[in-house]
């Protein structure tokens, strides 16, 4: 059991991972809070999954993954975002369609890339141990974007999560907003994925929100909360799978997982009392 | 001789080739408490979200002051039906009320020291003060409502909309809020939606009844005729003075 705080100590690795995770908890706390109460997720999905097309082809041309990433991230976003804005009846097809020809793209350009196998498994399931010093930078920077953006747009945020019409009644760009808000939900599943991986992603991305939507009741606090969870999933993830050697990404879903059923069954005892 | 708060003229919409609303034309005078009445799919909440700007009509004209309802837009405050409402969310009352600033507010970062003196005042006026800071999902439904209002309120409107404000409050409740209404009449037009006819007719000075087409209109007391017009012949009538 100590063997995790010695290695910590000594194994930059180790650390970088740890430092990995509490970057992703901040994302994923601020993002995640307005994905659960807009009730979102499945549109987080799409976007997180058709991400896998743009990972292969930058991966195909030996361009760095994670850029790639990106750039499908914000395409799928604003895709998906036009389809729920103007397209309202076939709005469930059409995310699963894009999420799935995400996917087909990727695979198919994984397939004609070298090592195959072993990249494919740590785009699905994040490999946190080999975070590296520029992924971690590139999550940093992901971070302060949100941040900034929050700063500055968080009263509209909030009105278009609670009330479209009373917004746009009050001359607020809701469409704008809204895309802004699928972008920035693209911005978090990247940064996640460096963590957990695109199959993983909306596990991490909800429950810490969702787990602290049950005790708050301010969508400030919330994120605060979630972040919180976040960094305590991440590392007790990270620590429980050290020693008996299990894949990082999955023990942390785990962890946030178990945690999200004994707090709802937690809650909903409390409700009966 | 100054404009009238909303004037509409030969409005036609129809939606998905249904025709909802045929050949409105109707004038709501500055300081009018006018209410608004008609079964159930007769078009009253769609006019309403009409004079929003919320949907947009395939011909006629709606002005505020005088002036196309675009650049006006900011002057009306809007009152949704509650029943419609998401009142799961987490935020508290003083939260929600402060929402009422937005388009007034600055577009950047959080509402200013002005913007949350206003929100404590028409949280004054509407007696909800105490509310603050308690979170909306803890509300009785006639709290709710007079947060609702207290929002609308907030970007110190002209005209003041409200779709239904009592559909969910018990009797007492609902002359309370209505003693609120005429004392925020005494500085906005009201335009007001209802089921109850009877009750609405001891406050307001202007009744408009609507069935795909405004089927009467007038300031005098709503009559049998008119009840039978709208809804058919076969209501009976039900008397009930407060």
């Amino acid at each position: 059991m100590l063997e995790f705080f010695n290695t910590l100590a000594s194994q930059p690795f180790l650390q970088n991972a740890l430092l990995g995770g509490i970057l992703a908890s901040i994302g994923c706390g601020l993002t995640g809070s307005f994905v659960v109460v807009n009730r979102i997720g499945y549109m987080a999905g799409g976007i997180a999954h058709s991400v896998l097309g743009g990972m292969g082809i930058a991966y195909y041309v030996n361009f760095d993954p994670f850029i790639g990433a990106l750039i499908a991230a914000l395409i799928s976003a604003l895709i998906i975002g036009t389809i729920k804005l103007k397209w309202k009846h076939q709005e469930d097809t059409a995310i699963g369609a894009i999420w799935a020809i995400g996917m087909a793209i990727g695979i198919i350009f994984i397939s004609k890339s070298d090592g195959y196998n072993a990249n494919l498994m740590s785009f699905l399931f994040g490999s946190i141990l080999m975070i590296s010093n520029q992924q971690l930078f590139i999550v940093l920077l992901l971070d302060i974007i949100t941040l900034i953006f929050l700063a500055l747009f968080y009263k509209q945020l909030v009105a278009i999560s609670f009330d479209i019409e009373f917004a746009t009644v009050r001359g607020v760009n809701v469409n704008l907003f809204y895309l802004l808000l699928l972008c920035l939900v693209a911005i978090t599943v990247v940064l996640l994925i460096q963590v957990v991986g695109l199959i993983l992603v909306i596990a991490l991305l909800t429950l810490p929100a969702a787990i602290a939507r049950q005790y708050v009741h301010s969508i400030g606090l919330m994120m605060l909360m979630a972040v919180g969870l976040g960094i305590l999933f991440t590392g007790s993830g990270l620590f429980l799978s050290y020693e008996p050697d299990l894949p990082a990404g999955a023990t942390i879903i785990l962890v946030a997982g178990i945690a999200y059923l004994l707090s709802s069954l937690f809650k909903s005892f409390k409700g009966f009392n | 001789m100054s404009n009238p708060a909303i004037e509409i003229t030969n409005l036609n919409f129809s939606f998905d080739k249904l025709s909802i609303l045929e050949n409105i034309n109707m004038t709501i005078e500055q300081g009018d408490f006018a209410g608004l009445v008609g079964p159930n799919g007769g078009g009253k909440t769609t006019l309403l979200k009409l004079i929003l700007g919320l949907y947009k009509a395939q011909s006629g004209q709606i002005s505020i002051f005088g002036q196309a309802l675009k650049k006006q837009r900011k002057l009306i405050g809007y009152v949704p039906q509650y029943a419609d409402f998401n009142s799961d969310f987490p935020i508290s009352v003083q939260d929600t009320v402060l929402q009422g600033r937005l388009g007034v507010s600055s577009f950047f970062a959080s509402y200013s020291k002005r913007d949350k003196e206003i929100a404590l005042n028409v949280m004054q006026e509407t007696e909800i003060f105490d509310l603050a800071d308690r979170s909306i999902q803890s509300l009785s439904g006639g709290q709710m409502q007079r947060v609702l209002v207290a929002r609308a309120l907030a970007s110190q409107p002209k005209i003041l909309l409200l779709d239904e404000p009592t559909a969910n409050i018990d009797l007492r409740a609902e002359k309370d809020i209505f003693d609120l209404f005429k004392s925020i009449n005494q500085r906005m037009s009201i335009l007001i939606i209802s089921h109850d006819i009877a009750f609405v007719s001891d406050y307001i000075n202007k009744v408009f009844c609507l069935n795909k087409t405004l089927v009467c209109h007038k300031a005098s007391p709503v009559t049998s005729d008119t009840i039978h017009a709208l809804y058919g012949d076969h209501v009976s009538e039900v008397h009930h003075r407060h």
